[in-house]
């Protein structure tokens, strides 16, 4: 059991969740992930670990509620426990002197690209980020970017705040502007292939981080396989970043709805619980309860 | 006890095992055979000669004393038959159902073919399953501790037993495994039907009352790496077991379709995950009504086959691209598998996978094959037969044409030296690796192979680990024998 040590929403159905992991906080690069399970019954998820401190033995993920685990795992609080946390996995992001470095970053994606962002500068690039969100809500973490030197480009759907329109609009504009040595991609696949079009015939080096349905995460079932440049990889130990150029999104788009009848069968299921049940779900992770069966 | 004339039990012939009807088991997971009811398993035994040289123990590959253990269990003594059985295997229960029995111990029987020779398998799991459910061990000696510990990575067969051994020398012993739950293939690959769970997580807590720790979710390599487990752990030696669990493919066109599995992948969602239970989160893709086919002809195609099947599916056909004769499975799987309504397919190989526009699958093409010469491995080599192509419909597609020796750890230790099928070079005597202190044993050094040797190579180097541990004393230069 894992303990999560701070729980609070930073957006409509996200959620930063810090949990003790101390041989995952020692060992993350940025770029990599955890594999997760929330309850004694649950799938396993992949989520990209967001900042680590080695010091306070812990981690930081950003989840976004999208189907049944996510749902359950944020309405975790201070106290509560996972049931598994198990990384880093994954290769490390590829941090070079790129010049100027450009991160895309859409929707909970801005918070997937976080460290890779603070990498880059670390490594003493000039680092531009332009994150987007359907409105003001769901732009994320533009002032922990600014606070590392960062140009900040928010943009919403709506016009909101910032920019109005998608991030590619952004992005196309920074790369006629300025010399771009790298744009790393992360967020919703049409937005990391959009982005991917954008720069196919400058040839700007483009990044995306690919996030396959995955089961293990250590490369044993396959389960993960995407195709870049024809070739078939496994996104858990070959990636999870690529060559957006050369990344089939459309197949991973595809493979990513395999379950769908079942996963809307799954979160309606947990919507019709009356609250009593519902609660027993996570009863086995809540603070009290868990400490009680440990001691 | 009531003599009875050795021919008059041979005029009997071999015991069958009792086995649930293929059409209800088919429907669930509830384990295929039943076991030997001690009438059953009593004149099984009587049937054995007690040969002088019994070759059975040959064709065992840790050479368990069958000839005696037999001759316990027709005396009607379970207890002492299982104390013959410990003194070579750590793991009756399981290899009793799973060891390829026909190719092993029975296979070198001197009882032919007519008689059919004696289940050494059925009555070594008769014995392991009477001793556990009696509680017939014997009382653990209290160990006094040697000071020293020892890491294991890995918790399949080989990590098992391995641990066993050295707990049982008073070594401090930590398994770490990747994934949540231990066992290895074992767990996430053997389904219950073959090998109930509960069988395997009572060796598991066995070894924990030994005083064996587990550490889940530890990826050596990534969570710590080989060196942090001499250095920061302060582990005296490393057993690597990390098996062969990199899925293979086929490399055709549509192998990425929505409706193509590994058999890794579906297995896993359905026995780790238990994606076949309702209250469970995992999901695997519906297939009632759906119609099957599986690539491949081991133990592992048998698996990928007769799992659907209780998952609902309308039809299951294994397509193998040699004949029955060269399969790999165990006889009793694939007789399991016709009685249950698998359809097989000899002779054909798949050469493109067909898909609908919305990125599924819809089909195979296949081509027809007939055997040439024999190859490296002494099976006849399956060739093309020109332009004899043909396709078939399906719903779902598991590949299961085996697996290759897990990458992941060697590749973050250079000092691990590979050979050149990617499995880890040791010496076989000792299981002693090219870097000291670190031993390994199982899939991950022969590729792909059974629970047996796995289990004997976990305790060929829990003998040279003790070894090392009393002289300190390293060799180098392993012999770089690959299987
Ligand atoms: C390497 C990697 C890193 C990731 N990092 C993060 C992260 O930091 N924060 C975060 O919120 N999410 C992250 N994800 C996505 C996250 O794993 C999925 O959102 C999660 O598995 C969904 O589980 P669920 O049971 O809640 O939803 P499900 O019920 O499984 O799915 C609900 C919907 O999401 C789609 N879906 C299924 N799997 C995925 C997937 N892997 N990615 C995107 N959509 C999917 C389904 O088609 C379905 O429509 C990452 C994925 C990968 C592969
Ligand atoms: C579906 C299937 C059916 C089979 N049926 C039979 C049968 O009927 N009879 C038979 O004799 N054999 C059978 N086999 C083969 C047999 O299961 C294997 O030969 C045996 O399990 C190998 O044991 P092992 O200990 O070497 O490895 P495994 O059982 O593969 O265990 C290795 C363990 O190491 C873990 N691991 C891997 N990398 C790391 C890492 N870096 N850090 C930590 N842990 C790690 C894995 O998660 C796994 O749990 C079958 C195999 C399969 C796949
Ligand atoms: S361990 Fe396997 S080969 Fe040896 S006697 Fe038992 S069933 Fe036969
Ligand atoms: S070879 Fe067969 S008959 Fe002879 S001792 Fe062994 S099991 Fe018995
Ligand atoms: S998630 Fe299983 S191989 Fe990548």
């Amino acid at each position: 059991m894992y303990l999560i040590l701070e729980a609070e929403s930073i957006a409509p159905d996200v959620r930063r969740i810090v949990v003790e992991a101390p041989k995952v906080a020692k060992k993350h690069q940025a770029g990599q992930f955890v594999i997760v399970r929330v309850t004694p019954k649950g799938e396993r998820i992949p989520l990209t670990i967001a900042a680590a401190d080695a010091g306070a033995g812990s981690i930081t993920l950003f989840v976004q509620a999208i189907g049944r685990t996510t749902t359950l795992m944020n309405e975790l609080e201070t106290g509560d426990y996972l049931v598994d946390v198990a990384g880093p996995l994954g290769h490390a992001s590829e941090i070079k002197q790129y010049g100027t470095a450009v991160v895309v970053g859409g929707g909970v994606g801005t918070a997937i690209a976080y460290p890779i962002a603070l990498a880059l500068v670390a490594a003493g690039n000039r680092v531009i980020a332009i994150i987007g969100g359907r409105t003001k809500e769901y732009v994320l973490l533009e002032n922990e970017l600014s606070d590392h030197g960062i140009e900040v480009m928010p943009c919403t759907d709506d016009g909101s705040y910032g920019r109005k329109g998608f991030v590619t609009e952004a992005l196309a504009d920074v790369i006629a502007d300025e010399d771009v040595g790298v744009v790393f991609a992360i967020g919703p696949i049409p937005m990391m292939s959009a982005v991917a079009e954008v720069t196919r015939e400058t040839g700007v080096e483009t990044v995306a981080s690919l996030n396959p349905i995955m089961v293990d995460g250590t490369g044993m079932c396959g389960g993960c396989r995407v195709e870049v440049g024809g070739e078939t990889k496994f996104a858990c130990v070959d990636g999870p970043e690529f060559d957006a150029h050369q990344v089939d999104f459309k197949l991973l788009q595809r493979r990513n709805t395999s379950y769908r009848a079942f996963e809307a069968g799954q979160i309606d299921d947990l919507k019709a619980l009356d609250p009593e049940h519902h609660e027993q779900v996570l009863a086995p992770v809540r603070g009290a309860c868990a400490r009680e069966q440990a001691s | 006890m009531i003599k009875v004339s050795l021919r008059a039990m041979n005029k009997l012939g071999r015991t069958d095992m009792p086995a649930r009807d293929p059409l209800e088991r088919a429907a669930c997971f509830d384990e295929v055979n039943m076991g030997l009811t001690p009438e059953q398993a009593t004149v099984e035994a009587m049937r054995c000669l007690q040969c002088k040289t019994p070759t059975c123990i040959d064709g065992c590959p840790v050479n368990i004393q069958i000839d005696q253990f037999i001759d316990r269990v027709a005396h009607g003594d379970i207890r002492g038959a299982g104390d013959i059985i410990r003194m070579d295997s750590l793991l009756p229960a399981i290899c009793g159902r799973v060891c390829p029995q026909e190719s092993q111990c029975e296979g070198t029987c001197v009882l032919d073919k007519k008689h059919r020779p004696i289940a050494i398998g059925h009555l070594e799991r008769y014995v392991a399953d009477t001793v556990r459910r009696y509680g017939l061990e014997p009382v653990a000696e209290p160990i006094e501790p040697s000071g020293k510990s020892v890491a294991i990575v890995g918790s399949g067969p080989a990590g098992l037993a391995c641990a066993a051994d050295l707990a049982k020398e008073g070594h401090y012993v930590r398994v770490f495994e990747a994934l949540h739950q231990p066992g290895g293939v074992l767990i996430y690959g053997i389904p219950e039907f073959r090998l109930p769970k509960d069988i395997v997580a009572a060796e598991i807590d066995g070894l924990k009352e030994l005083g064996v720790e587990f550490e889940m979710n530890a990826i050596i390599g990534r969570t710590i790496t080989v060196e942090e487990l001499f250095d920061e752990e302060g582990f005296d030696a490393v057993f690597v077991g990390v098996g062969a669990g990199l899925p293979r493919f086929l490399g055709v066109d549509g192998e990425n379709l929505i409706g193509v599995y590994s058999a890794n992948e579906f297995l896993t969602r359905v026995n780790l995950m238990g994606a076949y239970r309702k209250d469970t989160e995992t999901p695997v893709l519906d297939l009632t009504g759906r119609r099957v086919v599986v690539f491949g002809g081991g133990n592992t195609a048998m698996d990928s086959a007769r799992t659907p099947l209780r998952l609902g599916a309308e039809e299951v056909r294994v397509a193998y691209r040699r004949t029955e004769a060269e399969m790999p499975a165990r006889d009793e799987e694939i007789e399991h598998a016709k009685e249950e309504g698998i359809i097989f397919d000899f002779l054909v190989s798949p050469v493109e996978l067909l898909g609908n526009d919305e990125g599924w699958l819809t089909g195979v093409r296949f081509q027809r094959m007939e055997l040439g010469e024999p190859d490296d491995s002494g099976r006849r080599r399956p060739i093309p037969i020109e332009d004899d192509i043909f396709d078939l419909d399906a719903d779902v597609v598991i590949v299961a044409i085996g697996n290759s020796p897990n990458p992941l750890l060697p590749a973050t230790e250079s000092r691990l030296e590979q050979t050149r099928w990617g499995t880890l070079a040791v010496n076989e005597a000792t299981g002693r690796t090219t870097m000291p202190g670190v031993f390994a044993g199982g899939d991950i050094v022969t590729g792909g192979a059974t629970v047996i040797l796995a289990m004997g190579a976990g305790r060929v180097a829990a003998a040279s680990i003790n070894e090392y541990l009393e002289t300190g004393v390293w060799e180098t230069e392993p012999e770089l024998e690959p299987a």
